[in-house]
């Protein structure tokens, strides 16, 4: 008997939200050390899935591949970029920032500048950097609800959220790094389960990382080679040529991966081991969980582009299958008739102009929705959104139900546990920097706790409307939490470690230079000139993306200006330096 | 080419003083340098700067500038940070400034 992958889909996801409710409970957080980094008490394996949990969001999750099973090769700057930033963190930044064993970013950036000018910078760094990103996560939320159980995007955001209040406001750090660790093992498995039938089916080869270079089943030629030219012949660029330049890769990836080592959100997590060296293995450990993500995620990418362009190309649109009309109707793929033969036509280029589909009321003939884009020069008749490929390519190839709904859980699972690992980034920073340590520093430890609750629940109410009402820019806003990471918090934080002539004035001067460029850069091309955001006019062909690497480069090069001409810190925050060097 | 340090990890230095803990900071620095180069080269360089050159080489059905910017890479991450964690272990011990049980 067959179950339909909907109410499939209601057992997993229900499943898997009773499960971390169940560990919400058992690990109530009763202090503000228990609530801000788990008492200092988890074994650092278990820290490191929760930190891969806690890393791999929507973005990873559900996006990254499908941007490179359209982009290729060039996709390989999320792949580097988002694994790179860990050998920084645990060569340059874990192992001192947990001798230093304090609760947030902010209060090292306090302490070690010994100013709270430079603490207030960091406390509204963190808060929009963390909340640019929830506001990502949310989409994803309503993504995976919408389409899979059929529920109203509100509705789904709604059950969402409850879910993430119940365990950061009642467990903190302790709860959500024990739910997270369970979130890891669904997300893992949601992903690979579909990943090992495609890599089964194409190339008999049960491991997708190496199937990826393995030959076509019945065939004499690799995957690779047959997937090049399948897509050249459709007029396509080649899977595995880069389609950016190389400048733009650079410092892109770049960007990533500083902006990784930079994020508070990933930097607090190394807070929570009992000792330096198990900050240091730590972040191996969480690369290990995360890599069985990357590594397996080009594969999907080249299995889904294979899978989609055999079943899709030269298709009678009447005979269409469920997931193509489904996800039609959801307005992530679309399809004009440009030659009016009734046959889909996937080829290189856009089909429509513009880019996005614009959808007029009604159905033409066939039943496809009717468009109010123009159709565009070439003979692609196709748009599909990127961010489908990881949910429907169990559906195009045709696996279980099962498998199916196992997805939309692990989708859900990598979108709440980014959510709650910043939304408690936010409620520490509010709680802890702006109340405990600036302006109500005479309240005892459980009003702090009190507020600690209180400013999630804010966060999370915040968070929500984002979801309901998303800010038409959310995709492009993700840049900024990256540029502005790379360009703030990596230098402040990598100088206050190794330089102990790293001060006050340089920190500040440095911080305000990178953030207010990347800031103004990012502002120009996303929001004020959106027509001019091309290479023509980007400072030496950099994109938006890549430009918060220029903004750490300025912000290196402000800081040893104005180190060289200002007094250095103080004994003590030099005593401090010399400390957090050495383990014991 | 590292640290001679942790070659020797029976010869302990005896007492904490401001310069064992200066030679404790250089061979942590000197260790730290050597992997952010190979950091930089397998992805920076392999994936990037020299791609195009890389993929007329092929590794098992990859090319192989495409294998390191998609695959290789991260596997080199991998392993740079577990040297890093077993190499600065032992120095902690040399030095005597590990954490202890």
């Amino acid at each position: 008997m067959d179950i339909s992958a909907t109410h499939l889909t209601y057992i997993f996801v229900g499943l898997s939200f009773s499960l971390y409710i169940g560990i919400a409970i058992w690990s109530r957080s009763t202090s503000t050390s228990e609530f801000y980094v788990a008492g200092g008490h988890v074994h650092p394996i278990a820290n490191g899935a929760a930190t891969a949990a806690d890393w791999m969001s929507a973005a990873s999750f559900l996006s990254m591949a499908g941007i490179i099973a359209f982009e290729g090769a060039a996709g390989a700057r999320y792949l580097m970029g988002w694994t790179g930033g860990y050998v920084l963190l645990a060569l340059c930044l874990a192992p001192y920032l947990r001798k230093f064993a304090k609760f947030t970013v902010p209060d090292f950036v306090g302490e070690r500048y010994y100013s709270q000018a430079a603490r207030l910078v960091a406390v509204v760094c963190v808060i929009f950097i963390s909340f640019t990103y929830v506001s990502g996560q949310m989409r994803g939320v309503g993504l995976v609800f919408s389409r899979f159980l059929e529920v109203d995007i509100n509705t789904g955001v709604i059950v969402g959220m409850t879910i993430v209040f119940f365990y950061a406001v009642m467990g903190g750090m302790k709860g959500i790094t024990y739910t997270q660790v369970a979130q890891y093992c669904v997300l893992i498995f949601a992903y690979l389960v579909p990943a090992i039938f495609m890599s089964l089916m194409l190339t008999n080869n049960p491991f997708p990382m190496f199937g990826l270079g393995s030959t076509m089943v019945g065939e004499e030629v690799y995957l690779l080679d047959k997937l090049d030219g399948l897509t050249t012949e459709l007029g396509m660029s080649a899977f595995t040529d880069t389609n950016k330049s190389t400048i733009d890769m650079f410092f892109i990836t770049a960007a990533l991966m500083a902006g990784t080592a930079g994020l508070p959100h990933v930097i607090v997590r190394f807070f929570t081991v009992p000792k330096v060296r198990d900050a240091r293995i730590s972040a191996g450990y969480a690369l290990i969980f995360i890599s069985l993500l990357y590594l397996t995620a080009p594969a999907v990418a080249a299995f889904a582009r294979i899978n989609i362009i055999n079943s899709v190309d030269g298709m009678t649109y009447v005979d269409a299958p469920e997931w193509f009309t489904k996800w039609e109707t959801s307005g992530l793929l679309a399809w004009l008739d440009k030659n009016n033969d009734g046959v889909v036509q996937y080829r290189g280029g856009n089909a429509l102009q513009p880019t996005k589909p614009a959808f007029g009321p009604g159905r033409e003939d066939l039943g496809q929705r009717a468009l109010e884009n123009l159709p565009t020069a070439n003979e692609n008749e196709l748009y599909i959104d990127r961010d489908i490929i990881v949910l429907a390519h169990p559906e195009i190839a045709q696996l279980p139900n099962w498998v199916i709904a196992l997805v939309a859980a692990g989708g859900l699972a990598a979108a709440l546990s980014t959510a709650a690992g910043l939304l408690l980034v936010i409620s520490t920073a509010i709680s802890h920097d702006l109340l405990k340590k600036t302006f109500r520093p005479n309240i005892t430890e459980r009003q702090e706790l009190l507020y600690a609750r209180l400013a999630a629940a804010v966060a999370i109410g915040i968070a929500g409307l984002f979801g309901i009402y998303p800010p038409g820019f959310v995709a492009e806003v993700v840049a900024f939490a990256f540029g502005l990471a790379a360009a703030s918090f990596f230098p402040v934080i990598l100088l206050g470690i190794f330089s102990k002539r790293m001060n006050k004035e340089a920190a500040i001067a440095g911080m305000l230079t990178g953030l207010i460029f990347t800031f103004s850069y990012i502002v120009y091309f996303k929001f004020i000139s959106p027509g001019s955001n091309n290479p023509e006019h980007w400072w030496f062909g950099i994109s938006p993306e890549g430009i918060g690497t220029l903004g750490m480069i300025f912000n290196f090069v402000v800081s040893f200006v104005v180190m060289s001409v200002t007094p250095p810190p103080p004994q003590a925050v030099q005593d401090l330096i010399e400390n957090i060097r050495v383990p014991k | 080419m590292s640290d001679n340090a942790s070659n020797k990890t029976s010869e302990k230095v005896p007492e904490k003083s401001a310069d064992t803990s200066n030679q404790y900071w250089q061979a942590n620095l000197r260790l730290m340098y050597v992997l952010l180069a190979i950091w930089f080269f397998v992805s920076f360089v392999c994936g990037i700067l020299i791609v195009d050159y890389l993929d007329q080489f092929r590794f098992f059905g990859f090319k192989l500038g495409f294998w390191f910017s998609h695959q290789g890479s991260i596997l080199f991450f991998i392993l740079l940070i577990f040297i890093y964690t077993w190499r600065m272990n032992l120095l902690d011990k040399r030095y005597g400034v590990d954490e202890g049980e």
